[in-house]
């Protein structure tokens, strides 16, 4: 793909991600199974499946929003386990953005962005707030920092939850389902800004069906089913000579229509 | 030829159509009569229109003729008919008719406010020294200014004078009101001081994981306590210091003043007590999550009164000998937890009305639980709940009339302690200053419930979603 040889290839071998042997249950329901995953600086990841496979729950396991029981995953070296300071250490490592934006009503924008970095990085407010301003001139909404969420549209609020989420100047960057809640004409925008992100080398794992920001950006593409890894490649060879029965069917189903 | 059909639908506008003035039923003072009261009742197209019309305008008439009946009732009660002077200094016969000697006509019924007048400052003050009032007007007025400060938000320092008010103010009030000089040893306060220190620097070193991760986890929660006790002991020290007041014992409190001390201690108290209750029945600790919960349904579970008679008469009873707490104190307590417990379910309403995504989003950016709670939740659940809390203040304003029940004379209780006075004894007695308390409990309650509406209104215009 043309579009591809934009993006700055800069995959290290610094291990960012190991997951081993990982198992979750949901009370008695197996949600993630013997999950073994490694995640490389810089690389960008694009994970799909059919719902319920426990897609979500993986990457939400990552910064420990869900908690697993068994197997040992370590984020840049730490391990995610019940001490808090290795929680706290890793969250700030780790950006996320979620499906439904959970951007904060009662603050402006502007007050958004910074809230994270002024209390959680002890910055001054000034150098926050010139931070945030920055990155809100990359999402290109620098012009509505003083308006509260609810007055800004679907897309805009995504784009502002990146923002947010880069303020903190995170190694990685989750996207649970970014764009699944968004009105067919907005998913551009924000996809447009995550491709930039992209090409920019940040690393980043993200669930989501779109295959077009999966073929453009990512260095390999996962499929799950059932709370397994089914199979993984690179998009090339992903989408157009899969291995599994599973994934052919997923992909027959997602793409021709 | 052009077909004719086509051409019957041409037009052109050459003139613009007039604006003209709305009809009378539509704007100004005619249009709000019509549409609030005259439209229900002008239709008499139809039968059931009619009878429905005509019930409306029956229905109309019948309030308005009973409502306005009790309105000049009470206007000629307290206005038109009512005794406004004793120049003369007779005292209750300045308030009787020629039937019972007096000078006012037969079958007269209005108020006998020099009665009212005469009675003021017990009704304000209680029996606290005449030549010390300066003291209560004192803190009473530096309260009022303190508290206009911090509502109004053009005011510049809000957050300073509010912080103020929290802290110095109820120090500062409470050496006015009791004149301060409690018999405390310095070396005792001296002792508790150096534990509340302790305390919190083993939250401190708790925190940063030098006792064990287990323990890090309370590490606030330690260090809150310790400040807690560090700030309790400090207030103590001050008050015991000698600031040459004259001490005056709480029994000799009463009225208005224990009404507002009674009213906003437990207003002030109830709100951040309530809410470390509600977070702590939401908790995911059992045994934060156990001891929240056995509170608020042991305090909710029992009537004021009898929590009030409790704190007075049982109380002193598991004391040890000699250890004596003051009778208004254990009121004090007994309100405040007493209205913490209703403030936490009122909160806790609030939390629940937040989306999880709030906390997700809260966390994943590494915000503590105590920073996500703080800036983040409940801001937002506070807000919701605005009517509620507002409603719990109220209800707690006029439920501070159930002291007098434990011999505290609150404003209902001292205005019953004024009837029993002979030298003002007259029909309408009783009736004067209970609609003066009234008056004065109405326009305390109003002007809560017209800031709660304010506050509503403003915070929903600011997020316009």
């Amino acid at each position: 793909m043309a579009s591809k040889a934009k993006t700055k290839n800069v995959i290290s071998d610094e291990v960012m991600i190991s997951m081993e042997n990982v198992n979750k249950w949901y009370g008695t329901f197996h949600v993630l199974r013997d999950i073994n995953l490694t995640v490389h600086k810089g690389e960008r990841i694009v994970i799909c499946g059919p719902s319920g496979s426990g897609k979500s729950t993986l990457i939400r396991c990552l910064n420990r929003l869900e908690e697993h029981q068994d197997g040992t995953i370590n984020v840049q070296g730490i391990e995610i386990n019940n001490d808090l300071k290795n929680i706290d250490e890793i969250r700030r490592d780790v950006g996320m953005v979620f499906q439904h934006f959970n951007l904060f009503p009662h603050l402006t924008i502007l007050e958004n962005c910074t809230l994270a970095p002024i209390w959680v990085r002890k910055l001054p407010k000034a150098q926050a707030e010139e931070i945030a301003m920055e990155y809100l001139t990359r999402v290109k909404i620098p012009e509505q920092a003083l308006k509260y969420p609810g007055q800004l549209s679907g897309g805009q609020q995504q784009r502002v939850a990146i923002a947010r989420s880069l303020c903190m100047e995170p190694k990685l960057m989750l996207f649970d389902e970014p764009t699944s809640a968004l009105d067919p004409e907005m998913i551009k925008e924000v996809l447009d800004t995550m491709v930039e992100l992209a090409e920019d080398g940040m690393s980043m794992i993200c669930v989501t069906h779109e295959m077009g920001f999966a073929r453009k950006v990512a260095n390999r593409v996962i499929f799950m089913d059932e709370g397994q890894i089914v199979e993984q490649n690179e998009p090339e060879a992903f989408f157009n000579n899969p291995q599994s029965d599973r994934t052919k069917l997923f992909l027959s189903q997602i793409l021709d229509h | 030829m052009a077909n004719a059909r086509d051409k019957k639908y041409e037009f052109v506008r050459r003139e613009d159509a007039p604006i003209l003035p709305p009809p009378a039923t539509e704007a100004g003072i005619t249009g709000w009569l019509w549409h609030n009261i005259f439209e229900s009742m002008a239709d008499y197209s139809s039968i059931g229109a009619g009878i429905r019309s005509l019930s409306m305008a029956i229905l109309s008439v019948l309030i308005l003729y009973f409502g306005g009946a009790q309105i000049y009732a009470l206007i000629d009660f307290t206005i038109f008919s009512a005794v406004f002077s004793d120049p003369e200094g007779i005292k209750r016969e300045a308030c009787w008719t020629v039937d019972q000697g007096g000078a006012l006509p037969s079958g007269w019924h209005g108020a006998c406010w020099p009665f009212v007048v005469a009675k003021q400052k017990f009704l304000l003050y209680g029996a606290y020294p005449a030549e010390e009032l300066w003291r209560v007007n004192l803190t009473g007025l530096v309260g009022l200014v303190g508290l206009v400060w911090v509502l109004i938000e053009k005011l510049p320092y809000r957050r300073e004078v509010g912080a103020a008010m929290l802290t110095l103010y109820p120090l500062m009030a409470f050496i006015l009101l009791t004149g301060g000089n409690t018999d405390t040893e310095f070396f005792n306060i001296g002792i508790w001081l150096v534990i509340g220190l302790a305390i919190i620097s083993a939250g401190r070193l708790g925190k940063r994981g030098f006792l064990g991760s287990t323990f890090s986890e309370f590490g606030t929660l330690i260090g809150f306590t310790g400040w807690v006790f560090l700030i309790f002991n400090a207030v103590r020290g001050v008050a015991a210091v000698d600031f040459g007041l004259e001490p005056i014992d709480t029994r000799d409190w009463g009225g208005l003043l224990i009404t507002l001390v009674v009213a906003i201690t437990g207003i002030v108290a109830s709100l951040p007590l309530g809410i470390i209750l509600a977070l702590g029945r939401r908790s995911e600790m059992p045994v934060a999550r156990l001891l929240s919960t056995i509170f608020i349904e042991f305090w909710r579970g029992i009537p004021l009164i009898t929590v009030l008679f409790m704190a007075s008469v049982m109380l002193p009873l598991f004391m040890p000998e000699g250890v004596n707490f003051d009778n208004l104190l254990r009121a004090l307590i007994g309100v405040m937890l007493f209205s913490a417990a209703y403030m936490a379910e009122v909160i806790r309403g609030g939390l629940q009305a937040i989306d999880k995504g709030q906390y997700e989003g809260a966390q994943a950016m590494g915000l503590s639980y105590w920073q996500t709670m703080r800036l983040v939740i409940l801001p937002q659940a506070l807000t919701h709940v605005i009517p509620g809390i507002v409603n719990t203040f109220i209800g707690l304003f006029k439920d501070t009339t159930l002291v007098s029940i434990v011999g505290i004379f609150d404003l209902l209780g001292a205005a019953q302690s004024t009837i029993a006075d002979p030298s003002w004894s007259s029909h309408v007695q009783a009736l004067s200053v209970y609609v003066y308390v009234a008056l004065l409990f109405f326009v305390f309650c109003f002007a809560m419930s017209r800031y709660s509406i304010y506050m509503e209104n403003k915070l929903s215009k600011s997020r316009s979603h």
